[in-house]
């Protein structure tokens, strides 16, 4: 699903990913796990194509295509999510539009016809109900005034909405406190199937005793220098990143 | 450049004050003399730094002094299909009331009376001459001296006590001639005490010439009356256009006046809301949508003459090209106008490198226990925001487009005829799309 190979990758001159590979088939989870600093982040940007950050050098495909031939909203539409470590507030859009756009410009891409008015609230009904979305949160301007924890599950939220193939969450358990995590980690075993495949980046071990990963990498300086199974975690959680060094 | 408009006043005065009413001829030669005395402004002038009249002036313009025929039935030309909109609908095609065809708008309200100024300056004199030039000859300013030494008409409105009108009232300015024109019209607007009136003002433009607009308006606003002034320009790349509204409030009322302009070449509001009573409301807003060489200019003051009243201003611009915005907002707090509470906000997104605006907010209080805040901001639009949009799926366009939407949002929010506001929120989209012609007819009545 997901071939990234020797991947170098650079913000505003600095090198931070420097020949990282990686592959993930459909229906499993990898969790990266890394440092500060790391480049688990920057990986993330990359794979979904923020422009802050310049690939030098390596390659990203996506069921074979050519990621970095893409635009980020054609990235999205092909079925790449990634749920934000610090989730942008859009005063003035209103999250049912914000949305409705979202899954319009999706269909569109699909050249499926646009989903009316009715069609759409019902799907926002369901999935609202499926990950125990609060009413008045929708009824708001996108992560206008959330809080840390309303906004990670907002993220999780636009996640079922949009039913991608491979979603990226990118430090989805910073800022919880244990209660939020839980329902958080809840959301997305929920929209787990044997298709779509999942990369938790997380600094910690916890987040993975709720969402059991099938591989733990563990990035160092650009590089993975480490993978294996879901002990690992467990391993690195002991013994800390310096054992690796 | 004053010299021809002089001479031009020399050799026609008596032809135009012929062709109007004797209350407005009264104060038309002094006027003169006062605009002979001010001249034009120029760009050293700090009312003006931003906006040049000169070469709109320098050039030549027809005036239509004698009052020839109408050379449009906009009647016939403008079809106005959302009935819920357009309520009491009314002409000025150049610088003269076009009369409505008879019962075309029902009956009014009792007592309302709206019509051309030169028709109510002779059905109703004592009405007349009880508030014209009431507040325009107290201002030591070249414009409105230049308008009261050439208005012939305007439009007339006259809500008695307790009255609230049904609908709201629309004025359509037409500008249409077959030579470039200049028009001085002057409106009069009198809403009396308990009463309430909602006014739009639409501007268009017709014909593929320079036009010339110096509009006066004077508003009289009395006790716990209630009056709404929305106008909304969609003309063209050849029209300057000149607003001068000059608004009385006493005790208790509530005005609100929001002025959108979408296209248009160059147009400079000046709006003068004095509160001369207590605990009076004010909110005065705007919106521009620029692209290409558009200009605006609003050049604001509110005048805070008695205790405890609020205000509330808000203008925001997006500009693309070579578009030019400045925004002048001036707030005036008197010695004894303790607990006012005035508030200003001018917000601005450049969407090119040669886009330019200018804000200057400039506050004069004298009073001591008044809660006044006041911010500007210009910038481009958030980058970070674009991102997570797109990072949904949402193409570049539709994303700058939301944000650009959403940004004036709170803009026509505070537009209180329902109808009026979602019609709006088309237009304001159409324009963001670029798709919102400069028709000729009229853009609110259109699908």
């Amino acid at each position: 699903m997901l071939e990234i190979k020797n991947l170098h990758a650079s913000v505003n001159g600095k090198e931070i990913l420097k020949g990282l590979s990686l592959t993930v088939k459909p229906g499993e989870t990898h969790a990266i796990m890394g440092p500060n600093g790391s480049g688990k982040s920057t990986l993330a940007s990359v794979i979904v194509g923020n422009p802050v950050f310049e690939v030098t050098k390596g390659t990203i495909h996506f069921e074979g295509k050519d990621l970095m031939e893409l635009e980020p909203e054609e990235r999205a539409n092909e079925g790449v999510f990634l749920s934000f470590q610090y989730p942008v507030e859009i005063p003035g859009v209103s999250m049912v539009n914000f949305l409705r756009t979202a899954i319009n410009e999706q269909r569109k891409y699909k050249e499926l016809p646009a989903m009316t008015a009715s069609d759409f609230l019902r799907y926002m009904r369901e999935k609202k109900a499926l990950i125990d979305m609060d009413n008045q949160l929708t009824n708001r301007s996108v992560n206008e005034g959330f809080s840390g924890g309303e906004k990670k599950k907002n993220e999780i939220f636009q996640m079922a909405m949009l039913e991608p193939k491979l979603a990226i969450l990118d430090e989805t358990d910073s800022g919880l406190d244990i209660d939020a995590l839980r329902v958080v980690a809840h959301g997305v075993n929920k929209l787990k199937t044997p298709e779509n495949s999942t990369v938790l980046i997380t600094h910690y071990q916890r987040l993975l005793e709720y969402i059991v990963p099938d591989f733990v990498h563990v990035l160092h300086d650009g590089k993975i220098v480490k993978s294996g199974g879901k002990e690992l975690a467990l391993e690195l959680e002991a013994k800390g990143y310096d054992w690796l060094r | 450049m004053e010299k021809q408009y002089i001479e031009l006043y020399k050799a026609n005065h008596e032809l135009i004050k012929e062709h109007a009413a004797p209350i407005t001829n009264v104060s038309r030669d002094d006027a003169m003399a006062k605009f002979e005395r001010l001249g034009f402004p120029t760009t050293k002038h700090e009312d003006y730094l931003y906006t040049n009249l000169k070469p709109i002036f320098s050039a030549d313009y027809g005036l239509n002094f004698k009052r020839l025929d109408f050379p449009v039935d906009p009647y016939k030309t403008f079809q106005c299909d959302v009935p819920e909109i357009h309520g009491y609908q009314y002409f000025v095609v150049n610088d003269g009331f076009y009369p409505p065809k008879e019962n075309a708008n029902g009956n009014l309200p009792e007592g309302v009376i709206i019509c051309g100024l030169k028709e109510a300056s002779e059905r109703y004199p004592e009405l007349v001459a009880q508030y014209y030039g009431k507040l325009t000859s107290q201002k030591e300013d070249a414009l409105i001296a230049f308008n009261e030494a050439f208005a012939q008409d305007g439009f007339f409105m006259y809500v008695p006590q307790n009255v609230q009108m049904d609908k709201p009232v629309q004025l359509i300015n037409i500008m249409r001639s077959d030579v470039d024109l200049m028009a001085n019209s002057r409106n009069l607007i009198i809403i009396e005490r308990g009463a309430k009136a909602q006014l739009l003002v639409c501007e268009h433009a017709m014909d593929d010439l320079h036009f010339v607009a110096n509009r006066v308006s004077e508003v009289f606003v009395a006790e716990n009356a209630i009056y709404e002034d929305y106008k909304l320009e969609n003309t063209h790349s050849k029209t300057f256009n000149f607003a001068t509204v000059l608004i009385d409030q006493q005790e208790s009322s509530d005005t609100l006046t929001n002025l959108i302009t979408l296209n248009n070449g160059l147009t400079r509001n000046n709006i003068e809301i004095a509160m001369n009573g207590e605990d009076c409301k004010t909110e005065l807003c705007g919106m521009m949508v620029g692209g290409n060489e558009q200009q605006i200019d609003n050049q604001t003051m509110i005048l805070h003459n008695k205790p405890n009243s609020l205000s509330d201003e808000l203008f925001k611009y997006i500009l693309d090209d070579k578009a030019k915005g400045a925004f002048t907002g001036r707030i005036f707090v008197e010695k004894d106008a303790q607990k006012t509470l005035a508030y200003q906000l001018n917000r601005n997104i450049l969407l090119s490198k040669t886009a330019k605006v200018r804000s200057r907010p400039q506050l004069e209080i004298y009073a001591d226990d008044v809660k006044c805040s006041h911010g500007a901001t210009t910038g481009h639009i958030d980058e970070q925001a674009l991102f997570y949009m797109r990072s949904r799926g949402i193409s570049l366009e539709e994303a700058r487009l939301l944000l650009m939407y959403a940004f004036t949002a709170d803009v026509i929010d505070n537009i209180r005829i329902p109808t009026l506001a979602d019609r709006m929120k088309f237009l304001v989209e159409q324009r963001l799309r670029g798709e919102l012609g400069m028709h000729d007819g009229c853009s609110l009545c259109m699908h």
